[in-house]
């Protein structure tokens, strides 16, 4: 892929080829024979001004020397003509490449014992722990915060309600494969009305303060339509990522407002798959320490 | 402006030989003249032993030796840790750095406007390693004379085997002048070994080649040039001089006019000075200056030519010092003020500067706190409906002793502090500690608060840590505690 036109590319190549051959021919040109006197003087004089002879040592003028053939050199090996790519082929792209196997045959070994090692024996291991913090905060805490907290529309992974599932491997599918959490919009279906009956019968759920009439027809809703996810009882399922709409942990917040409008447009979250970025060994390390964090406050 | 240059009328066959034979290739470029130092015994040469030696096996010693358990000095830079006499600097401490070498600084104003470059002459490392090397040239090639006349000699067995064995010597040192030098950066402990089980690091490697190289190059061939044309102190150590800073010089009234005379003759009735002309001072000179000539920037104050006239002086029944150490003020038959403003001016500076350093190593606390506010969003809402902030608290225990902390905020009661607040590091470890401050939105005053994060050590409170950070959220309710109607 060449990023410059034939223009600039020439343009360039002229340039600096151009500076080191009239460097060359600076020193070409200095090189003249003068009158010399024994006074340590050039021996030239105008207007009775006389001009020291104080040269400079001559490993100087070869270092100088030495510096252009360098200059060559690089421009051979590395890319700095134009478009030419140098006969190392050396691309900065490439480099970092090459640091990051370095670095993954390096840290490789470390994963692997971790891999192996059961979710039980790694939540006991506070080193392993530390480097899932760290993973965590490389690649989690983006949406779920530093701390795991969560916010609106990304789960709290501190707290004991799961949508899939509160056991280790569960999380590590979570992380691994990812999920897709889709409530569908109810708005058109079940009409304007019906929203304002299905959120306070849900509101109620968690004990929120509704209107008793609409608490009632909004339970003939639920037992129709929201059943099949949530279930009867509005326990959610698990199976499919419904959440529990009992227990007042709300992902997209609790308020009747806000529960209608969960209602009306639906909610689509997204859990992007980890397994190609990270790795399966990463990933339970990972899925160790997201379960460690609700552990402590059972 | 008007008037004419005078014209020369330039006869071809009449003098262009002439000048032609004058003429040399005039390069702007000179070819160094290798300088053959005559060795020379005497006081100034012993002062010279007694600061080269202590220095050399320093330098030697210090990535050799180990105090409580750790290299004596270590700059461990994959890790970022400077074990320097027991003490573990971090990154974080370069200012210390800062310190020391303002006091370098001042210190070298202060000898060098009192003692002029006596540094140059005694206690640089080019002086100390080119000394050396000399020694060494002497050992396998003879005396001054000797060298002068193998150099001019063809190409023999024995010129390459002295030259050979003069090349091994400096090669060998420089070899183990650089292995002591990647010593300072790897333990030897573990880099010989490397090195003879050909397992080091290419890195280790090359830099150790690098600085023998240097060693090698600069020791052996560059020496004086190091001086004359690549150190700044050699040339701006002229700024810090001068009438009563201490110079090496000759003595022009007392020596002139110079000229050779029997031992027993009367320079008097000659007409002579006390200079015989014999040129031992100039064949000593590691520059390859002639002191007589006065004061010149090459001259690194070695005290060559002292020690070299002394001894011609002794044998010529002459009182010593026709060259010496002296001042201007001196020379111009004053006396050397030694206390003056500018050296007293110096000195203070360098005493407070060192004062400072002292103090900032006494006070500092090895415990580092740093916060770092989640950017990514401003604030979030628990399920409960309180306000959050996240913030990674990262802590480091920069002491040799491991310790366990304690972490909390001051001021602003409302804020609850969620998340670990005792945390163990170990020593020399970094931490991470991901916490939550939330509050009620109906406590919420101002959208941004600030939070000054506090954190001491259980065992030692003289250890402690503070950092300010910023609770943020939404514009306040109205009606909320603290919005006054």
């Amino acid at each position: 892929m060449d990023n410059l036109s034939s223009f600039w590319h020439w343009w360039i190549i002229v340039l600096t080829l151009g500076c080191i051959g009239l460097t060359w021919l600076l020193l070409k040109l200095n090189q003249v024979k003068t009158q010399s006197s024994d006074d340590q003087t050039t021996g030239h004089e105008y207007d009775g001004i006389q001009e020291y002879d104080n040269p400079l040592p001559s490993w100087w003028y070869w270092m100088f020397i030495l510096t252009i053939v360098f200059s060559l050199a690089y421009l051979a090996l590395y890319p700095g003509l134009g478009n030419f790519k140098g006969y190392l082929n050396w691309t900065s792209v490439g480099q970092w490449e090459d640091e990051q196997k370095h670095a993954a045959a390096e840290y490789a070994p470390i994963f692997e014992r971790y891999g192996a090692m059961s979710f039980d024996e790694l939540k006991a291991d506070p080193e392993a722990l530390k480097t899932g913090q760290r993973l965590f905060a490389n690649n989690c805490s983006l949406c779920h915060g530093s701390a795991a907290a969560g916010t609106v529309g990304f789960p709290n992974l501190t707290d004991n309600d799961w949508l899939y599932g509160d056991t280790p491997e569960a999380i590590e599918t979570s992380i691994l494969k990812g999920r897709k959490g889709a409530m569908m919009a109810w708005g058109a279906i079940i009409g304007e009305q019906g929203v304002k009956e299905s959120a306070a019968y849900v509101s109620s759920l968690s004990g929120g303060n509704a209107d008793a009439a609409l608490v009632a027809k909004g339970k003939e809703i639920f037992a129709t339509n929201c059943f099949a996810c949530h279930g009867a009882d509005g326990k959610g399922n698990q199976m499919i990522g419904a959440p529990d709409l009992t227990n007042g942990v709300w992902l997209y917040g609790g308020t009747l407002a806000k529960i209608e409008e969960s209602i009306r447009n639906g909610r689509n979250g997204e859990m992007p798959a980890h397994e190609e970025l990270l790795g399966k060994n990463k990933v339970h390390v990972l899925a160790a320490y997201v379960s460690s964090l609700s552990e402590p406050k059972q | 402006m008007s008037q004419k240059i005078p014209l020369k009328t330039v006869d071809p066959n009449a003098s262009s030989k002439s000048t032609i034979e004058d003429s040399v290739e005039l390069n702007l470029y000179a070819k160094q003249e290798k300088i053959y130092t005559r060795e020379i015994q005497g006081f100034f040469q012993r002062i010279r032993v007694f600061t080269g030696w202590p220095l050399l096996l320093g330098y030697f010693l210090m990535p050799l030796l180990s105090w409580q358990g750790q290299q004596l000095i270590l700059f461990d830079l994959p890790a970022r840790k400077f074990h320097i006499f027991g003490y573990t600097f971090w990154p974080q401490d370069f200012f210390l750095l800062g310190w020391l070498l303002i006091i370098a600084a001042f210190a070298l104003f202060f000898f060098t406007n009192w003692l002029g470059r006596v540094w140059c002459g005694y206690t640089c490392p080019q002086t100390v390693w080119t000394s050396i090397f000399m020694w060494m040239e002497q050992l396998a090639e003879g005396s001054r004379n000797q060298r002068m006349k193998l150099d001019k000699q063809p190409w023999s067995v024995n010129k390459l085997l002295k030259k050979g064995f003069k090349h091994f010597l400096w090669l060998s040192f420089g070899l183990l002048t650089g292995l002591a030098f990647i010593g300072y950066f790897v333990p030897l402990t573990q880099l010989i070994p490397d090195i003879l089980s050909f397992q080091a690091s290419s890195a280790a490697i090359f830099w150790m080649l690098f600085f023998s190289a240097a060693t090698y190059v600069n020791a052996g061939w560059m020496r004086e040039q190091v001086c004359k044309y690549m150190c700044p102190y050699a040339r701006f150590q002229s700024a810090m001089f001068d009438k009563d800073t201490l110079i090496v010089s000759y003595d022009t009234e007392r020596g002139e006019s110079r000229g050779s005379r029997k031992k027993k003759a009367d320079p008097r009735v000659l007409g002579l000075g006390d200079c015989v002309d014999c040129s031992v001072c100039v064949q000593v000179c590691p520059t390859g200056i002639d002191i007589r000539d006065g004061l010149q920037y090459e001259c690194i104050t070695c005290a060559h030519c002292i020690d070299a006239c002394d001894e011609v002086m002794d044998k010529m029944n002459y009182p010593r010092g026709l060259i010496s150490y002296t001042t201007l003020h001196e020379q111009e038959g004053g006396t050397t003020k030694i206390l003056r403003p500018r050296l007293i001016g110096y000195g203070i500076m360098m005493l407070l500067m060192v004062g400072a350093f002292v103090y900032a190593i006494a006070t500092r606390i090895p415990l580092e706190l740093d916060i770092i506010r989640d950017r990514n969003q401003l604030f979030g809402y628990t399920s409960s409906g309180q306000i959050s902030n996240t913030y990674s608290l990262k802590i480091m225990n920069m002491d040799q002793e491991p310790h366990s902390y304690r972490v909390h905020i001051e001021g602003n009661e409302q804020l609850q502090y969620v998340g670990k607040q005792e945390v163990s590091l170990a020593s020399g470890e970094y931490l991470t500690l991901p916490i939550q401050l939330q509050i009620d939105p109906v406590e919420l005053t101002r959208s941004n608060i600030n939070v000054q994060f506090h954190i001491e050590a259980i065992d030692d409170s003289d250890i402690h840590a503070e950092a300010e950070s910023r609770f943020i959220g939404p514009t306040p309710m109205p009606g909320a505690s603290g919005t006054s109607r």
